[in-house]
């Protein structure tokens, strides 16, 4: 034993063929976070690979990456601009303060349901072959990004057709995309280690969407929130995010609430690092439960 | 986990009762192991077997090396990269296309793009597949699937390859194919193998040493002939007379065979065959509703396969003409095979019935059946089984000039 693992030590030789790898409980951590980097290339492909069966034998293909937004956007700004009434941030159009809510939230739906189910879906891959689990998670959110990216382009084409002009506010957009990333993946996977033991939970993750966006912020503006109610408001974490976004793309006219910021940034640390150690922990032997 | 209960009360009591035996039942649950005190070294280089019944643990000993699961305790030290082919095309979408799936499986199977990239026409030749390469894999034949699949895995180029009950896929001669590839890669790079197989023919090809697990503990270590000979001896105890093993049936079981009984030349139920002695095996049928059947189309067929489970031979009665003419619902067919050509060791019966295309009834590998040695020539001399797997009548002349 003592022999054996001064022979691990020593051979701190770069060469994959010659190192040693030990395996035994509670050893793999270390070791887990290099492999991350060592598969990134399968992260890569496990992203294309979602991205190029996406649309596969469909007749519009990547056109549903616009139309969907597009058209939530416009029921929305129809319902709730037009025949409800509801205010609008400040002088921004209702069209794009919806818009710029829709682009976090349905980066947020998606990626929620694909990270959330992404054990289940995967289980015939993981229970043949080893490879950090994470990446199967993490890969399957590249999709959304894409989406993402997509929708960016119609809100670029909107603000160009209500001569709407981004401010400097709009390069922060990257942080709150990172917010919500972290808010999905960490809520994702903590869902995705209880679903392994409760299916209920596949039947839960899609009606949580579709509440989630009556209790966010989306098709309305945050003014209509009455004050006292704004703490236990923002304690949905999609409230902080899509104020941000808001705040990013709309500029000064944006309405902003610092409590609710803070809230969301609180509660979206503390879901990432409880969805990350839940799925370690689970990962370790999850493959004999499933 | 356990709530506090006021053991003052009888609800409480109850309470606390029921908690203990959760916590029994939890207990034992958690008491199955799967391996224990299994310990082994492998040198590089080595091509080792795994053997052993279903439920001895070499699947989880592979899952716990190829680390898909974690150990609970125990201490497991590889040098070198670990590739795991515990199914052939893990990880293919049918969607993409034969091109596609290959970057997709090297890369879960642990190749680097540029590794594919450098392999790639080595993998489509190898797979045979090549005009179908941009379709999807979903239009495939099965075969041409499981070809492009093992085309991918045998092109992995780890230090160490854990390789479960995989070549049971694919026709007989590509699995061959892949037999020699594996063999062949071994040998001239020095790749270690640990290779688990039913098919002890595929073992004994390619393994120089043998692990026989029994019940999650190692039985036996050594070389490959010896592993599989104790593997084969701790298998012996279905061999009751006329008995048939627990093996799953095919067929509509309108007709079933009840019991398989070797008759000797004296007409009574022998456990054993003579070399060279006329063999008569007795199948006794039955059927299911009770109702008489109609024997004239059925097709009894009867295989005797080696202890490795290759075929030696097969026979039915439409190949030598004799139908059955007979309407009945129970009886026994017969098939006598002159002068046993086999020389002494342990064999087994196959046999199915078909009517009209159509299983009636069939078991693979239904019964052993043991031959002794015979003097199959008449000499007094034994033939040793070490000659071959057959023992063939010959008449030797010398010719003088």
């Amino acid at each position: 034993m003592l022999k054996s693992l001064s022979r691990f030590q020593r051979s701190k030789n770069r060469d994959p063929s010659q190192q040693w790898l030990v395996l035994e409980p509670n050893r793999i951590e270390k070791q887990y976070w290099k492999d991350l980097w060592r598969y990134r290339e399968l992260f890569v492909i496990l992203a294309w690979r979602d991205l190029a069966v996406r649309y596969k034998q469909m007749a519009i293909g990547v056109g549903w990456a616009v139309i969907r937004p597009f058209l939530s956007m416009v029921v929305f700004t129809v319902i709730f601009g037009k025949l409800a009434n509801l205010p609008t941030d400040g002088n921004a159009p209702y069209a794009i303060m919806v818009f710029a809510a829709l682009l976090p939230w349905q980066f947020f739906a998606s990626a929620l349901t694909s990270v959330s189910s992404s054990l289940l879906s995967g289980s015939a891959l993981f229970s043949k072959v080893y490879f950090p689990r994470l990446i199967a998670p993490a890969a399957s959110v590249i999709t959304c990004l894409v989406d993402f990216a997509v929708s960016f382009l119609i809100l670029a084409a909107m603000m160009i057709w209500y001569h709407y002009w981004p401010t400097w506010r709009m390069l922060t957009l990257p942080f709150w995309l990172l917010v919500v990333f972290c808010f999905s993946m960490g809520l994702g996977l903590l869902l995705a280690t209880w679903t392994i033991r409760y299916r209920d939970l596949t039947l839960l993750v899609p009606f949580m969407v579709q509440i989630g966006q009556y209790i966010s912020p989306v098709a309305y503006s945050t003014t209509i929130v009455p004050s006292e109610w704004k703490f236990v408001y923002g304690l949905n974490p999609m409230v902080g995010v899509i104020e941000g976004f808001r705040w990013a793309i709309i500029g000064k006219s944006a309405v902003v609430n610092p409590m609710s910021i803070g809230l969301s940034l609180v509660v979206v640390t503390l879901l990432s690092v409880a969805g990350v150690l839940s799925f370690r922990a689970a990962e370790k032997s999850f493959v004999d439960v499933i | 986990m356990a709530r506090w209960a006021n053991p003052f009360t009888l609800a409480g009591q109850l309470t606390r009762a029921r908690q203990e035996s959760a916590r029994i039942r939890h207990e034992s649950e958690e008491d199955f192991w799967a391996l224990k005190d299994v310990s082994f070294e492998i040198r590089r280089g080595e091509r080792v077997g795994i053997i052993g019944r279903n439920g001895a643990g070499k699947s989880t000993l592979l899952k716990i090396l190829s680390r898909i699961t974690e150990p609970t305790t125990g201490r497991v030290e590889l040098r070198g990269r670990v590739a795991s082919l515990l199914e052939v095309g893990t990880g293919f979408h049918p969607e993409l296309t034969g091109r596609e799936n290959i970057y997709l499986n090297g890369a879960i199977l642990g190749m680097t793009r540029r590794e594919i990239r450098l392999k790639f026409d080595e993998i489509v030749d190898f797979s045979e597949v090549e005009q179908f390469l941009d379709t999807p894999v979903k239009r495939y034949s099965s075969g041409m699937y499981v070809r492009l699949a093992f085309a991918v895995a045998a092109h992995l180029e780890p230090e160490i390859l854990v390789v479960d009950e995989v070549l049971a896929v694919g026709d007989a001669s590509f699995q061959r194919k892949c037999l020699g590839k594996m063999e062949d890669v071994a040998d001239r790079e020095g790749r270690t193998v640990l290779f688990v197989s039913h098919q002890m023919a595929a073992i004994q090809k390619l393994c120089q040493s043998c692990i026989l697990m029994q019940s999650g503990s190692i039985r036996f270590t050594g070389n490959v002939m010896s592993s599989i000979e104790t593997y084969l001896s701790a298998d012996q105890d279905e061999n009751q007379p006329g008995s048939l093993s627990a093996k799953p049936r095919k067929g509509n079981g309108k007709l079933f065979i009840t019991g398989i009984n070797l008759v000797s030349f004296t007409g009574s139920v022998a456990d054993s065959a003579i070399s060279g002695e006329d063999l008569v095996i007795e199948l006794s049928f039955e059927s299911k509703d009770g109702r008489p059947n109609d024997l004239s189309r059925v097709i009894c067929s009867v295989q005797i396969l080696d202890a490795l489970g290759d075929s030696l031979f097969l026979t039915h009665n439409r190949m030598t003409g004799q139908p059955f003419d007979a309407t009945s619902s129970k009886g026994a067919l017969r098939v006598r095979i002159s002068r046993l050509p086999l020389p002494a060791g342990d064999y087994s019966i196959s046999y199915s019935l078909i009517k009209d295309g159509e299983f009636l009834d069939c078991i693979s590998q239904a019964k052993r059946l043991k031959v002794e040695a015979g003097d199959f020539y008449g000499t007094g001399e034994i033939p040793p089984s070490s000659h071959g797997k057959f023992l063939v009548h010959a008449d030797w002349t010398v010719a003088v000039v």
